[in-house]
């Protein structure tokens, strides 16, 4: 028997080590998921913000997205179904020194996370949140969700959704967030110059992150495998900043129009907080 | 002061400085206490959407440095039991107040109940122990609040008080100490950036780095290695789960307390807790006078119950009486413990009111026959 030489093993480095719990991966995303991709993009943004490491807070909830607290060396929380946005606001509250922010998927956002979703949002409270919407529940195998476009087939609506989705920018713009964005996976430049500006913003910044979910949404809808997503992407997006978002629903196969959407000033939670704590210093105890 | 203004002045004297909360009766007080003061003393309060939104706010608030309470009542508490479990699964200290009130559901918003004990103990999913603590005097409801900031950081657990309407509603004088004991965050003793694993101490406590210190803490409900990282098997669950068990059990001696008037030498034993405790003396003075040698033992903290001391007191005594405001919670932890050495003999009120004291002192004449 002849002896095989052993290869020599040339250590890579992964170009985004410095943020990256190595130790971690791999990671537990199928392959054409666009959850990683929206991970990479927050990394740049999170590099280009020049925001102090030490003092970001990564907060997720449960399912696929919520999974990237994991993976991120920062101050990191793994919390429970749609409870990331409270959770963050104490953390928030408690030490103003804090940039917070929140990664997660649509169904732990918006379904059992909606109320915090929009109250966080109304008192625009300073934290970003991401929303990868995958519009379906992939961690436990593909059921519908509130970004569930209409008819679109999943395992619980095997016949097609009869329910109406929630279109995200206009949610959040409605109850008050003071920047909206929209891209897809696609979009990887725009996508994290977007994350970037919602980071420096002060205030409740949204970004949803359009993203394919080959294994279940795509496959029971016949969208096809992650790449042809990204072609889909391409044909069907359309980037219009400023666009109105009660205009902004996404059909199953209809265009998806992206962009920055809102991006205005009001004073946020703490603003208000100061000048109550500047009541109460001045008033004789 | 009334028993829910002195929780929330407990809370501010052991050092909260966070607040969440939603309004509900019969805990709104204290709500309404900690709006007013909070600012006063540079700490936070926040209304939050529901009770969800509250617990979890406060595990936040914790992790972000701060000594965090939420107060509330039965159907708030409820609410609060999921993420009372992640507060347990991610050892985080903090302080949830139950003003209880009678249910089931809505019951009786404005009325006194004590149904939700078992609740405390079992309440949320999975296996665990918890440190309740149960006040019957706004004293002792500011006492305890004190208590239970120091227990929660003691073992990095969220600690329950567990009050009633009665307690909370009612006005007595409290005294408040010039300083309270504070037992300080348990901080690693290593400088950030050279492990990010943090092994339990001897007494199977870890120490706790907060947020924005430079460690990079992971922190998850799953179950987790001493890294904080996820690893779902058997082996860690069994390493995890016994520990965050054991944490507390292993430290009854010190977490227990009681209060005993007359145990020695007595025939019948009172055994009770909260507002049907304070009822139940009055019952025991009553059968004193009648000659009948009844002792009382109050449970300042009932759970972990006291379960040794409460078998020993058994095995001298005929029988225990414990009037609850229920069908019978904590006289079914009595029983355990008493193991048939002693009878036990429930005494129970649905809820709206209290126990007469002439109907303990009959089950007391009859228990001592």
């Amino acid at each position: 028997m002849s002896q095989v030489e052993k290869p020599t093993v040339i250590p890579l480095k992964h170009p985004r080590e410095s943020l990256l719990r190595e130790e971690r991966l791999p990671h537990i995303w199928c392959s054409g998921c666009g959850i990683g991709t929206a991970l990479n993009c927050f990394i740049g943004a999170l590099e280009k913000s020049g925001l102090p490491w030490d003092k970001v807070a990564i907060v997720s909830g449960i399912g696929c997205a919520g999974r990237a607290a994991g993976y991120i060396k920062l101050d990191s929380f793994h919390t429970t179904h749609g409870r990331a946005i409270p959770f963050a606001t104490g953390l928030r509250l408690a030490n103003p020194e804090l940039k917070v922010v929140i990664f997660s998927g649509d169904g732990d956002l918006i379904a059992i996370g909606g109320n915090h979703f929009i109250h966080a949002a109304r008192r625009n409270i300073d934290m970003t949140v991401i929303c990868v919407n995958n519009f379906n529940y992939g961690m436990t195998g593909g059921q519908v969700g509130p970004t569930t476009p209409a008819m679109a087939k999943t395992t619980t609506s095997p016949y097609g959704n009869s329910e109406h989705p929630f279109n995200l920018p206009y949610l959040a713009a409605a109850s008050g967030a003071v920047y909206v964005a929209r891209w897809t996976t696609l979009h990887v430049r725009r996508l994290e110059r977007s994350l970037t500006e919602a980071l420096l913003k002060e205030g409740f910044s949204f970004v949803e992150v359009i993203s394919p979910c080959p294994t279940y949404f795509d496959r029971m809808n016949r969208l096809g495998e992650g790449l042809d997503m990204m072609k889909s992407y391409q044909e069907s997006s359309e980037i219009v900043h400023g666009f109105d978002p009660r205009k902004a629903d996404i059909d199953l196969r209809g265009k998806i129009i992206v962009g920055k959407f809102i991006d205005i000033e009001k004073p946020t939670y703490l603003d208000f907080q100061k000048e109550i704590q500047a009541r109460v210093e001045g008033e004789p105890s | 002061m009334s028993g829910d203004i002195a929780c929330a002045e407990g809370a501010l004297s052991a050092g909260c400085r966070f607040f969440a909360g939603y309004p509900i009766t019969p805990a709104t007080e204290i709500a309404e206490r900690m709006a007013e003061r909070m600012p006063q003393l540079g700490g936070v309060y926040i209304q939050m959407e529901d009770e969800i939104a509250s617990m979890n706010a406060i595990l936040g608030a914790s992790w972000g440095g701060l000594r965090a309470m939420t107060a509330t009542s039965g159907p708030g508490f409820s609410l609060m039991m999921e993420n009372l479990g992640l507060g347990i699964m991610t050892e985080t200290p903090c302080v949830l107040v139950n003003v209880q009130r009678g249910g089931p559901s809505t019951g009786l918003p404005t009325l006194v109940g004590q149904g939700d004990m078992m609740q405390a103990r079992w309440g949320t999913h999975g296996v665990y122990e918890i440190i309740a603590l149960s006040p019957s005097s706004p004293q002792e409801f500011f006492d305890l609040t004190v208590r239970a900031f120091n227990l929660a950081e003691k073992y990095r657990t969220p600690v329950l008080v567990m009050a009633d309407e009665v307690v909370g509603h009612m006005t007595e004088r409290v005294t408040i100490p010039e300083e309270v004991p504070c037992f300080p965050r348990r901080k690693p003793e290593f400088p950030p950036g050279d492990r990010s694993s943090f092994p339990p101490d001897e007494d199977l406590v870890p120490p706790m780095a907060n947020v924005g210190e430079g460690y990079h803490i992971h922190v998850t409900g799953l179950t987790h290695d001493e890294r904080g990282y996820p690893v779902t098997d058997e082996v860690t669950q069994e390493r995890l789960v016994r520990r965050l068990v054991e944490k507390i059990r292993g430290h009854k001696k010190d977490i227990i307390r009681l209060e005993e008037k007359g145990v020695e030498g007595a025939e019948v034993i009172v055994c009770s807790y909260g507002i049907s405790a304070r009822v139940g003396l009055w019952a025991v003075e009553l059968a004193k006078r009648e000659g009948i040698k009844a002792g009382m033992l109050k449970l300042l903290t009932v759970w972990p119950f006291p379960e040794e001391r409460v078998r020993e007191v058994a095995s001298k005594v005929k029988a225990f009486v414990v009037p609850e405001i229920n069908y019978g919670q904590i006289a079914l932890e009595v029983e355990r413990s008493a193991g048939g050495r002693a009878e036990v003999i429930p005494l129970n009120h649905m809820g709206g009111g209290l126990h007469e004291p002439e109907d303990i002192l009959k089950a007391i004449r009859k228990a001592a026959r």
